[in-house]
């Protein structure tokens, strides 16, 4: 604007009105983008933190509840070995576990055989017997008699209920079901209506992916067809040749073969009728029927093969009275087979599985079973390792920090000692555990592990943090008070704890506790000086074993099971929780005492 | 025990707190002008030198005593086996000592046996000796200052000159937490190099990086320590991360500072500082769990195979965790431009994006330099985020869809894994050493940065 006005015989489009309303609307176009970039980039990282914190949240649901199986049971005296008058010893070392396996074996018999009987006791968590057994020693009248006592359910319990393993659907059927019985156990299944060409198609669609599988394996064989034909023809002798040829021969006659089942496969899959047989990799189709559950092993349009998972009252004649139920993963991909569906879902229909708040989750300590682990030793640890960097940290950087402003002078040595405590707030966290490795626990000998090593090293880490703020806090303190408390005769050391130390002290606090929230979720220093071991005991002292919070969050993460996934994320919310309510005890600090000179 | 006998030092150091001021009033006798300093002060130099005095002895006379019991205990065991390795004698006292405390021991026999009783009454006669040291200590303190109480005695200007030494002394803990670090970190480097015959180009130039595979009496195969592997993952983790920061955190900074109302500064600037307070645990679970899937199953979309411990998945939420750190500390300099040159540039009738490009980056250019490296700096020395998202195997490559393996995962590889940790510390604190020099180096020159431009301005 300013050289079209100054110069108004240079380039026409400079000269001409219309020339400079176009660069005008150029320059404001420029302007309007670089806002738009702005907005941009904050909409970005508003939106990688909204999605940070609701993807936790989300898979910390999983961890939210748990599952209760509260079935009956007698704690019969004979089966267990102990009386109400045994010594409480005696009773709690009684094997409820056998106990609990067998209520619910029998509630199930069909499940004979090993295999049966191990998946119908893996549906109830190990700990379980533990819970049952304290119950019955602060209640030991209760043995002989008949109890229902929510009894913990294991993890894959927990998660097939979550809908962890896929849901199980029930498409709706319009036909009256016949199921006949034979000799061998195979059940026959028919409907009156086609009520199976659903599934049906869903089973056959599977059918193109193996073709289309085959097809790929042909291609490989082609491709050693066209290799063998070249050797043959470079080949320099008649016998290599031959060898060559016969190769290529074995080739075709593979690839023919592969191709002609693959195109097999097709046609069963275009058909519309026919009977396809069921695996694992196909998806599970259960029938609901005179009282039972029945698992599918051949499916038509109307009808089919299959076996009982759960008792049935055979025969069945045209009854209306059915539920088709299909899962969406197959059998293959779940770690819950049909059997244990079929008896979760006997179970729940009868009302003896509760689902309710986990509070387990916040009681008990680390574990190896995901339904039985939880917090509790890792708040005690996070709260010791934070006590002992507190008490230390805070001291040493209120101290440090009024020397620098009030006593230092002016020398190399406190320039030197600036300079320290600038670089030392960058230095990375990872090499404070290395130090905390090397020198507290190699050379002091402190144990291993332990809130004590651990508050070391983070008092180490969260020091140029603390001395930072508090200088800046004990700054901005006017020097009129200073000189008005010299000016009455008080000495120096008296001016600076007696006056602006007091009127420091909340900007000193409001870093510190910025310090102490960075220092409760650090993770890799501690993992450095060994608190990653799993340990089961909440620890009572700083000296004890013990993991902090973060640390117990990185180990979850680790296992594969995806209970432990979602107590991962359930306890990155508790930390979270804990820091934002630090962060606002500090903003609030620094609201309410926070004063303008 | 020393936690009890502390508290008895704490106990007398009060007492004789009490009895000196005590003795001041009585001195005094409620005139005032009589006593050069207020009683309150002869008290307080009865406590600091009863509290320095008891704290020194029992820390100096337990470190001694335990150096003297191990060295006497160490000569008898060598005297008794000559033969046996020095590390092997120092197996023998641990289990000795757990014998001797009735803890569980790894073997037993006649010599620990002898050894743990003689350690039993060293130990205890240890014991004794710095109980006596350190109450003696601290009552002849407590005596001594009782008796210089005294109306000409100044007792403020000495008591103050005491807490001035000991402010003092706190504030020399930045510099021996920086010797601490450097010294320890310095040993095991010298060790890890002489383990490798001083083929310290093998470690800065080498390809292969599998330290722990070609050890032997004491000596490491200086062919398979190249560390060149993990340098260049943490580069390329490290670029992927400031090609997300810079831009976003610049721009918001640019929008933040100079574009957005007062009402939008208000609520973005906090919402974005808590980026900046979220633990690195939590971005490496976002990392491993939620991203790294969600890119590998967007590979398998679009036909590209992405492992699911890609460069990409870690450099991108490390980049998300940088954004804050960018912004700030840009928004602080862009800020701190002196606001003649923003009203200069407006009065001739640039645009406030043109005073933004032409004058106000130009002249905050230092700053932001500086926040970018001090970005840069954080992201080598990350060690949560890779831990949990990148991979462990030293794969050199600059494909951002591979794995790829950084320092810091490796440090955390070698000292929680199973190996040895005399012979996993030598690299682990070597590449601790060179993490901490990279990032040094990067803290200096930002410093520098900052200070040029402050000095442009202030």
């Amino acid at each position: 604007m300013t050289d079209a006005a100054a110069q108004p015989s240079a380039a026409p489009a400079h000269g001409s009105l219309a020339g400079a309303s176009n660069r005008l609307r150029q320059r404001r176009r420029a302007q309007t983008r670089l806002k738009a970039y702005g907005i941009a980039a904050i909409a970005f990282a508003l939106l990688a933190l909204a999605t940070l914190v609701g993807s936790v949240v989300v898979k910390a649901t999983g961890a939210l509840t748990n599952t209760h199986f509260t079935y009956e049971m007698t704690l019969s005296t004979e089966a267990l070995g102990v009386t109400p008058e045994s010594p409480p010893e005696e009773i709690l070392r009684a094997p409820y576990g056998d106990l609990i396996d067998e209520a619910l074996e029998a509630r199930f018999p069909l499940a004979t055989g090993r295999t049966a009987r191990r998946e119908v006791d893996a549906l109830v968590s190990n700990g379980a017997q533990f819970q049952l057994a304290q119950h019955v020693v602060e209640n030991p009248e209760l043995l002989g008699q008949s109890v229902t006592y929510p009894l913990i359910a294991s993890d894959r319990t927990d998660y097939y209920f979550q809908g962890g393993y896929g849901d199980l659907l029930t498409p709706e059927v319009a036909g009256r079901l016949t199921v006949t019985g034979s000799e061998d156990g195979t059940l026959d299944i028919r409907s009156s209506e086609e009520d199976f060409a659903e599934a049906l198609q869903t089973v056959k669609q599977s059918l193109y992916g193996d073709a289309d599988r085959l097809r790929e394996q042909a291609a490989r064989q082609q491709n050693a067809v066209r290799v063998y034909g070249e050797r043959a023809a470079a080949a320099e002798t008649e016998e290599a040749r031959e060898a060559q040829l016969e190769r290529q021969a074995q080739a075709e006659a593979k690839r023919d073969d592969l191709l002609a089942e693959a195109e097999a496969l097709e046609e069963r899959a275009a058909a519309d009728a026919g009977t396809e047989p069921l695996d694992a990799e196909n998806i599970s189709l259960l029938i609901e029927a005179g009282g039972g559950w029945i698992k599918m092993t051949e499916v038509n349009r109307s009808g089919g093969e299959g076996v009982a998972l759960t008792e049935v009252d055979l025969p069945i004649e045209t009854s209306a009275d059915w539920r088709f139920r299909t899962t969406t993963l197959p059998e293959g991909s779940r770690r819950v087979s049909d059997r244990q569906i079929a008896w979760l879902e006997t179970l729940k229909a009868e009302g003896a599985v509760e689902r309710d708040f986990n509070t387990r989750f916040f009681t008990a300590a680390d574990s190896r079973a995901p339904e039985l682990a939880g917090i509790r030793g890792a708040l005690v640890g996070s709260f010791w390792t934070m006590m002992v960097t507190f008490a230390l940290a805070f001291p040493i950087g209120v101290l440090a920090a009024i020397y620098l402003e009030e006593f230092a002078p002016k020398n190399r040595f406190t320039n030197f000692i600036e300079v320290n405590i600038n670089n030392l707030a960058a230095v990375p966290s990872i090499v404070y555990g290395l130090l905390g490795l090397a020198v507290f626990i190699n050379v002091f000998g402190v144990p291993r592990s332990a809130p004590l090593a651990g508050g070391l090293v983070l008092t180490l880490m969260t020091l140029p943090t603390i001395i930072i703020a508090a200088r800046a806090a004990i700054k901005a303190v006017p020097p009129s008070i200073r000189e008005a408390a010299l000016g009455v005769g008080a000495s120096k050391m008296q001016a600076s704890f007696h006056h602006v130390l007091p009127l420091a002290m909340p900007g000193i606090l409001t870093g510190t506790i910025i310090g102490m929230a960075q220092a409760l979720g650090e993770t890799a220093p501690l993992i450095m000086i060994g608190m990653v071991a799993f340990i089961v005991e909440t620890p009572s002292g700083i000296t004890d074993s013990a993991t902090v919070l973060p640390v117990q969050i990185f180990r979850w993460y680790d296992f594969p099971e995806p209970g432990f996934e979602a107590r991962a994320a359930a306890a990155i919310c508790v930390l979270l929780t804990f820091l934002i309510a630090m962060n606002a005890l500090a903003i609030f600090l620094r609201k309410r005492f926070e004063r303008r000179w | 025990m020393s936690l009890t006998l502390f508290t008895v030092v704490a106990l007398i150091a009060l007492a004789a707190y009490f009895m000196s001021r005590r003795k001041a009033v009585l001195i005094a006798g409620g005139r005032s002008g009589v006593l050069h300093s207020r009683p309150v002060f002869h008290g307080l130099y009865s406590l600091l030198w009863v509290a320095l005095t008891g704290i020194g002895a029992l820390v100096v006379s337990s470190v001694i005593g335990d150096w003297l019991v191990d060295r006497v205990l160490l000569a008898r065991i060598a005297a008794a086996q000559p033969d046996m390795a020095p590390l092997q004698q120092q197996l023998l006292l641990s289990d000795a000592k757990a014998i001797a405390e009735g803890r569980m021991s790894s073997r037993s026999g006649v010599l620990r046996d002898q050894i743990a009783d003689a350690y039993a009454w060293m130990s205890a006669l240890r014991n004794w000796v710095v109980i006596a040291l350190s109450i003696g200590g601290a009552a002849v303190a407590a005596w001594i200052t009782h008796g210089r109480v005294a109306p000409a005695w100044w007792a403020r200007n000495r008591a103050e000159r005491i807490l001035r030494n000991i402010l003092l002394a706190m504030a020399t803990v930045a510099i021996l937490t920086t010797i601490g670090i450097v010294l320890s970190l310095i040993f095991e480097t010298v060790r890890f190099f002489g383990m490798i015959d001083w083929r310290i180009d093998k470690f800065i130039l080498g390809t292969t990086w599998s330290p722990l595979s070609g050890v032997f009496e004491g000596q490491m195969d200086a062919d398979t320590v190249g560390a060149v592997p993990l340098f260049a993952g943490t580069l390329l983790i490290t670029a992927i991360a400031m090609l997300v920061a810079v831009p976003v955190g610049l721009f918001s900074a640019i929008y933040l500072s100079d574009f957005a109302s007062s009402r939008v500064r208000a609520t973005v600037k906090p919402l974005l500082e808590i980026l900046a307070g979220v633990p690195t645990v939590v971005y490496g679970f976002f990392a491993a769990i939620t991203l790294a899937p969600a890119l590998r199953d967007f590979g398998e979309l679009i036909g590209v195979r992405i492992a699911s411990e890609s460069a990409l998945a870690a450099g991108l939420t490390m980049g998300i965790m940088i954004i804050p750190f960018i912004s700030s500390l840009s928004d602080d300099v862009i800020n701190a431009v002196p606001q003649s040159l923003r009203d200069g540039s407006l009065a001739v009738g640039a645009t406030e994006a043109e005073t933004m490009r032409i004058v106000i980056l130009p002249a905050a250019l230092p700053g932001i330099v500086s926040a970018v490296i001090l970005g840069v700096s954080r992201a080598i020395g990350e060690t949560m985020i890779v831990v949990m998202a990148a991979g462990q195997g030293a794969n050199l490559t600059a494909n951002p869809l591979e794995a790829v393996t950084t320092v810091t995962v490796q440090i955390v590889a070698l000292i929680t894994g199973d190996t040895e940790a005399s012979t996993a510390a030598g690299p682990a604190f070597t590449l601790g050493f060179t993490l901490f020099v990279m990032t040094l180096v990067m803290n200096i020159l930002a410093q520098r940065l900052v200070r040029r431009f402050r000095e442009a301005y202030d």
